[in-house]
């Protein structure tokens, strides 16, 4: 079974995630790491892998050249291979475009299941995996929390999983080839071993450039994306508010400022 | 005037409880016009323009295809798509930032060459174009974004759109989708479980209660739902509370769970990292009720108790019962 994974390089949510005013785009000077669900995607991809002899798992990501440290984490849990998207004529993209490039590396290369994340921590739009789905024409099961995949001998194999809705969930079936995305449930990721990170050094990266995937050269870049940022402005701290030791009577101080703030 | 369409979700046969609030947002820019996607043996067509035609849509175009109730977003794909063609004049496209909801808007911009826009809290018209506001970062920061090209479709974060559409003549238009050859998912079984509770939903809940690791166990995890219904509140949790089995996990907030904005956010044993509060730091007051001073969750509290949860939330639930009569 051939595997993409999808992951991408995000501000640390434990650090100070900010956006430059003055690009009005998230400022990644900071700390950047490979986004947690995406470490749980590689996982979901090695247990496929596992359960399927002869598979083999490409990790791709679309970022600048820090990514590659993306790329590297996931080689040393386990994936095989890399494809790493870079080119300053992506900067800016929004998924709209980022869906574009990431299905124009993807097409053509007969993956029959492609994992990705269910939302980004820095977007969270959730929608590139949906956006794949559609212009990969694959099948789409998204937001799963389980993931089973039978490979079929000599037929088309098939995908089950359990798609987490705000009721609670629903099972869903269909046919390889597919896109899947996973929900924070779905694994913990493993730890890379000192092989695997020796061995991560090792496997092969493929580079591809804007003018390496085949897309029509006006749709590409900030100043030809279909949403345009207009405005930013950050949230004033909150101030500070009031801070008791419990007495005896907390409960009922709370309960006193609920009502003085006709809250009860 | 120029119609922006709004995706209806049925849920079990009845309009999702977004609804009205689609419908809202819609009228804010444009003509209302319903999408809804139908059972051919369903035959509600008639009932579903009345429905909508009183939230204010002026047309309703149903969709209906065998079995859609158990294919994954692309029967709604195809509804929409189908009915920008026979609008002819569509200036947006709004849905609900529900699972659903979110995967269907993307699709449909793929389709039509339309901008994605997700999770907006608040939709204008404006010279340009159709403005949208959202939050980055948990509330961090508020972004208003345009559309460069393409018709915009946007999903829209429930409960952030005050106000009604004036009743339209809810028109119905049937709608053919049967040439649509995109690949489906099938739904093989449904576990849902819609409203049985009397409690508010999170995302919608003007006070919301929430429980971390610090309630120790599923059942200690009960005194986060008393002090709920004694509010009328909804229940949240931290994801060290999920993970631990105390609650469920649609019951999580936070950067990887719901985000949500309450007039009243309680939280108890809650450390108060930053992913957690990347949910609910936008709420208008915040207590919290944590024995660590240090907690970070004090850094954002209107109002903080150090102190043990378990002797001061059932003194508080019973000052609440008392007030309340
Ligand atoms: C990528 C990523 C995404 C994440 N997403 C989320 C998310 O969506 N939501 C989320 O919540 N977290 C999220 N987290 C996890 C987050 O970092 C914290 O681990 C989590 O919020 C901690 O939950 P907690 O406060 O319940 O537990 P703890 O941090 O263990 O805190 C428990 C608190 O309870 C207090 N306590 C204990 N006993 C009592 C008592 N008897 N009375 C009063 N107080 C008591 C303690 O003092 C302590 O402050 C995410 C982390 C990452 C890396
Ligand atoms: N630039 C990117 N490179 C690789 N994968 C991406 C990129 N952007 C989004 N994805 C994938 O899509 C998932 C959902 O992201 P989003 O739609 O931005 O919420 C992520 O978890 C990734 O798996």
């Amino acid at each position: 079974m051939k595997i993409a994974v999808l992951v991408k390089e995000v501000p640390d949510t434990w650090g100070d995630r900010r956006i430059d005013p003055s690009t009005k785009r998230v400022d990644r000077s900071g700390d950047v790491v490979i986004d947690e669900i995406n470490e749980k995607a590689v996982e979901a991809a090695l247990l496929v892998k596992e359960a399927n002899s002869g598979s083999d798992v490409t990790v791709v990501t679309m970022g600048p050249a820090s990514a590659l440290d993306a790329i590297r984490k996931s080689l040393a849990m386990g994936a095989d291979r890399g494809i790493h998207i870079i080119d300053d004529g992506f900067t800016g993209s929004d998924v709209v475009q980022t869906s574009a490039a990431l299905a124009a590396a993807l097409g053509g290369r007969d993956f029959d299941l492609v994992i990705t994340g269910n939302e980004s921590t820095d977007g969270r739009s959730a929608a590139v995996p949906a956006m794949l789905a559609e212009r990969l024409g694959v099948a789409q099961l998204t937001f799963l929390r389980t993931l089973t995949v039978s490979a079929g001998v000599g037929s088309a194999g098939t995908v089950t999983g359990e798609r987490v809705t705000a009721e609670g969930h629903v099972e869903l079936r269909a046919a390889l080839p597919a896109l899947v995305s996973v929900t924070e449930q779905i694994a913990e990721a493993r730890y890379p071993n000192f092989k695997g990170i020796m061995s991560a050094k090792k496997k092969p990266v493929e580079v591809l450039a804007l003018a390496d995937l085949s897309l029509p050269a006006g749709d590409t870049g900030a100043d030809n994306s279909w949403s345009v940022v207009a405005d930013v402005t950050a949230r004033p701290p909150r101030s500070g508010g009031t801070i008791i030791k419990d007495d005896g009577t907390a409960g009922t101080q709370v309960a006193d400022f609920l009502a003085a703030s006709k809250l009860i | 005037m120029t119609q922006v369409l709004v995706l209806v979700e049925l849920v079990d046969g009845a309009l999702d409880s977004s609804t009205p609030e689609l419908l809202a947002a819609a009228a804010q820019l444009g003509e209302p016009a319903a999408v809804v996607v139908v059972e051919p043996a369903a035959a509600l067509a008639a009932e579903l323009g009345a429905e909508l035609g009183a939230l204010g849509a002026g047309i309703v175009f149903v969709a209906s295809r065998e079995g859609a109730g158990s294919q994954l977003v692309t029967p709604q794909v195809a509804a929409l798509e189908a009915a920008v063609a026979a609008s002819g004049d569509v200036s947006a496209v709004i849905v609900s930032n529900s699972t659903d909801g979110r995967e269907a808007g993307a699709r449909l911009a793929i389709r039509i060459d339309g901008a994605y826009q997700s999770d907006a809290v608040g939709i204008a018209a404006a010279d340009g174009g159709i403005v949208v506001t959202q939050q980055a970062f948990g509330g961090s920061y508020t972004v208003t974004a345009g559309t460069g090209r393409g018709i915009p479709v946007i999903s829209l974060r429930p409960h952030s759109i005050e106000g009604a559409a004036p009743a339209a003549a809810g028109t119905v238009r049937e709608i053919d989708i049967s040439g649509d050859t995109a690949v489906t998912t099938e739904i093989t079984a449904r576990h849902e479980q819609t409203q049985v509770s009397e409690r508010p939903s999170l995302q919608t809940a003007d006070i919301v209660v929430s429980g971390g690791r610090g309630l120790g166990s599923k059942e200690k995890f009960e005194l986060v739902e008393q002090l709920a219904d004694s509010l009328g509140a909804a229940v949240g949790a931290s994801r060290a509370a999920v993970d631990a089995g105390y609650c469920d996990h649609n019951m999580q907030v936070g950067q990887t769970g719901v985000t949500v904005s309450p007039n009243l956010y309680i939280a108890l044993g809650i450390s108060g990292a930053i992913q957690h509060r990347a949910g609910m730091q936008s709420a208008k007051t915040i207590i919290a009720i944590n024995r660590d001073a240090d907690s970070p969750i004090f850094e954002v509290a209107d109002f903080g108790v150090v102190g043990d949860l378990f002797t001061v939330v059932p003194q508080l639930i019973d000052a609440v019962n008392a007030r309340r009569g």
